[in-house]
């Protein structure tokens, strides 16, 4: 055995896995790379152009000529459209979920899943389009007005986030234990008691988890919203009055804006807290991934 | 009170119902776009020039770019991917290291893709000094994709049955050496259909890249240098996609047929996620008969045996 050729370790093993380690220190610095600059960028409107923070929030004045940030406009249309496609969406997706799981799950595997996987494919200009030549027609010739408005927008982002959460759901379903069905039809249940009553309280959690990165998707989905949702800087009165939206206006007026200008930097900020939401709902859905895990 | 049998078939006609309806509901949203951009094959669309004021222009640069685009960002993103996905499965230890990581992959992916494309602009276009360039654009992409393709690398990674690899370790062969030729090519049907998934995403993405990429092409010329901005091949030249061509038509189109060439353009767009889509699946069933029908069955064997 001592005649053996000694194996070049550095070659065979050491090279391979410093590359492979450097490769997930990409994600951590890229991660942490980008809360620093939009962290930086986003807080100069308050220590460099001097708006106020609580201003930007609470106010709905937003006239950069005037020098007025009100930003709550944006997070009001951000938060409406957000919660009204999880309103539509949600309910669609879990049945869909059920369906796949318990009622048929053969239409399921060959029809559902490839149609999910489908409008997930599709991007979301087109998903836009659609709206501007389709829904906001139809809105305008049912609603009257333009057409554009807060519900075409959550119409449209219904749609585009039903599939995330559909495939959630599905996974959550999939993981409840085939014997509390057993025993659930065991005690004389039908499938509809079995299902409602036992299989979904099991599921809660992945379920729930679905519902927020659907949130989390439609919180930060820019074009496909700003193309129907009319972009008109007013607090919306009704579904079919047209608003707007942080990823809405970073969107249209980023490159209007000089940098280093208080209006650019206002929109750094806005910029900032589409971040600090997107962290949000990540710690909301680790909250509910541990709480779960706890009992 | 409702018979509770007559309760559980309404509800099971409402479910029948609703994912009918969300069937139909693609069947018809594919449909319309078909229809309303018919003709878009026309190769004097295609591989036409768009313009900026006259009706009747075509879709040719956008196309290439988006084509051009996603090898770039497959060629950047892929190696990463692949490199993320293996260290998580096979040398990162649990731990405290390991939950931060995960945590960053979590928030990577959750982050909206405008504000990657805002990143993108701080540092890509204006920390480089590039400008709007096809690298920008799709350093852009890859911070929205790696996430997904180290999952799904760590995902394959981990499906490959562990008796495979101390099959290979027992043998003598490093960790190393038991993952690039044990491992990878067990695994290589998923990552490779997840690699086609992502693709079709990279395709259509347009918010990251309005800002990174730009909304122009220079007038190309296939015969100029490669560092010259209009040599089609060159990475530091702007180059606007077919997805942001469509958003630029509706947004601020001025040309008579901005609708006519969108839609069309959208067609295209389905045709190619289409496309990709077929294609993953394709590719999965192929290389899974390739793979099980060879070595992979006479290896399970013993394993059941045992």
């Amino acid at each position: 055995m001592n005649d053996h050729k000694p194996i070049n370790y550095w070659k065979s093993e050491y090279l391979g896995r410093i590359l492979v380690t450097l490769c997930g220190m990409v994600i951590v610095f890229t991660t942490l790379a980008i809360i620093v600059f939009i962290t930086g960028k986003g807080i100069q409107s308050f220590t460099v152009s001097g708006i106020s923070l609580w201003e930007m929030i609470s106010s709905t004045n937003w006239s950069p000529n005037d020098g007025q940030y009100g930003a709550l406009i944006f997070i009001v249309g951000s938060t409406l459209v957000s919660l009204g496609a999880i309103l539509i969406s949600a309910p669609i997706a879990v049945a869909l979920a059920i369906f796949m799981n318990y009622i048929s799950p053969k239409f399921g595997e060959k029809v559902l899943r490839p149609v999910l996987e489908l409008l997930v494919g599709i991007p979301s200009v087109v998903y836009g389009l659609l709206g501007v030549t389709i829904l906001v027609p139809f809105l305008q010739r049912t609603y009257g007005g333009v057409g554009f408005s807060l519900l075409a927008g959550i119409i449209v982002l219904s749609i585009m986030i039903l599939p995330t959460i559909a495939s959630l759901a599905s996974d959550a379903l999939r993981g409840v234990p085939p014997q509390l069905l057993e025993a659930s039809y065991g005690l004389g249940s039908t499938r509809w008691q079995a299902i409602s009553r036992v299989v979904l309280p099991a599921a809660k959690k992945g379920v729930l988890t679905g519902i927020v990165l659907g949130l989390a998707r439609a919180f930060g989905e820019a074009l496909a919203v700003q193309m129907v949702i009319g972009n008109t800087i007013k607090l919306p009165d009704l579904l079919t009055d047209p608003t707007a939206t942080l990823t809405g206006i970073l969107t249209m007026d980023m490159s209007n804006t000089l940098n280093g200008t208080a209006w650019n930097n206002a929109l750094w900020s806005l910029a900032l807290i589409l971040l600090i939401m997107s962290f949000l709902f990540i710690m909301i859905i680790r909250f509910i991934g541990n709480r779960g895990a706890g009992k | 009170m409702m018979n509770s049998r007559t309760v559980n078939k309404i509800w099971t006609g409402v479910f029948y119902a609703i994912a009918l309806f969300v069937v139909l509901l693609l069947g018809f949203l594919v449909y319309e776009i078909l229809k309303s951009g018919w003709g878009f094959w026309d190769l004097s669309f295609l591989t036409g020039e768009s313009s900026n004021t006259e009706a009747g222009g075509g879709i040719g640069y956008q196309l290439f770019n988006s084509f051009y685009m996603l090898v770039i960002t497959l060629i950047i993103s892929v190696p990463l991917g692949l490199g993320a996905g293996i260290y998580l499965a096979e040398y990162a230890k649990p731990g405290k290291l390991l939950s931060f990581i995960r945590l960053c992959i979590d928030t990577m992916a959750s982050l909206p893709s405008i504000v990657v494309g805002l990143f993108g602009l701080l540092v890509f276009v204006t920390a480089t000094g590039w400008g709007y360039t096809i690298i920008g654009g799709a350093l852009a992409i890859t911070i929205l994709n790696l996430p997904n393709l180290a999952r799904v690398s760590e995902g394959a990674i981990l499906d490959v049955p562990d008796s495979v690899k101390e099959a290979s370790l027992g043998v003598g062969a490093t960790k190393w050496q038991t993952i690039v030729k044990i491992v990878l090519p067990t695994a290589l049907p998923q990552i490779i259909t997840g690699i086609i998934l992502a693709a079709g995403r990279i395709f259509g993405e347009a918010a990251a890249l309005i800002y990174t990429a730009g909304l122009t092409t220079p007038i190309l010329n296939t015969a100029a240098d490669l560092s010259s901005p209009v040599n089609p091949f060159n990475i530091f030249r702007p180059a606007e996609t077919l997805a942001v061509h469509i958003w630029k038509l509706n947004s601020e189109g001025i040309v008579p047929d901005a609708q006519a060439i969108a839609t069309k353009a959208a067609a295209v767009l389905i045709i190619m996620v289409l496309i990709f889509n077929i294609l993953a699946r394709f590719v999965a069933k192929i290389l899974q008969k390739r793979f099980e029908g060879g070595k992979m069955k006479r290896k399970k064997q013993p394993q059941t045996a045992a």
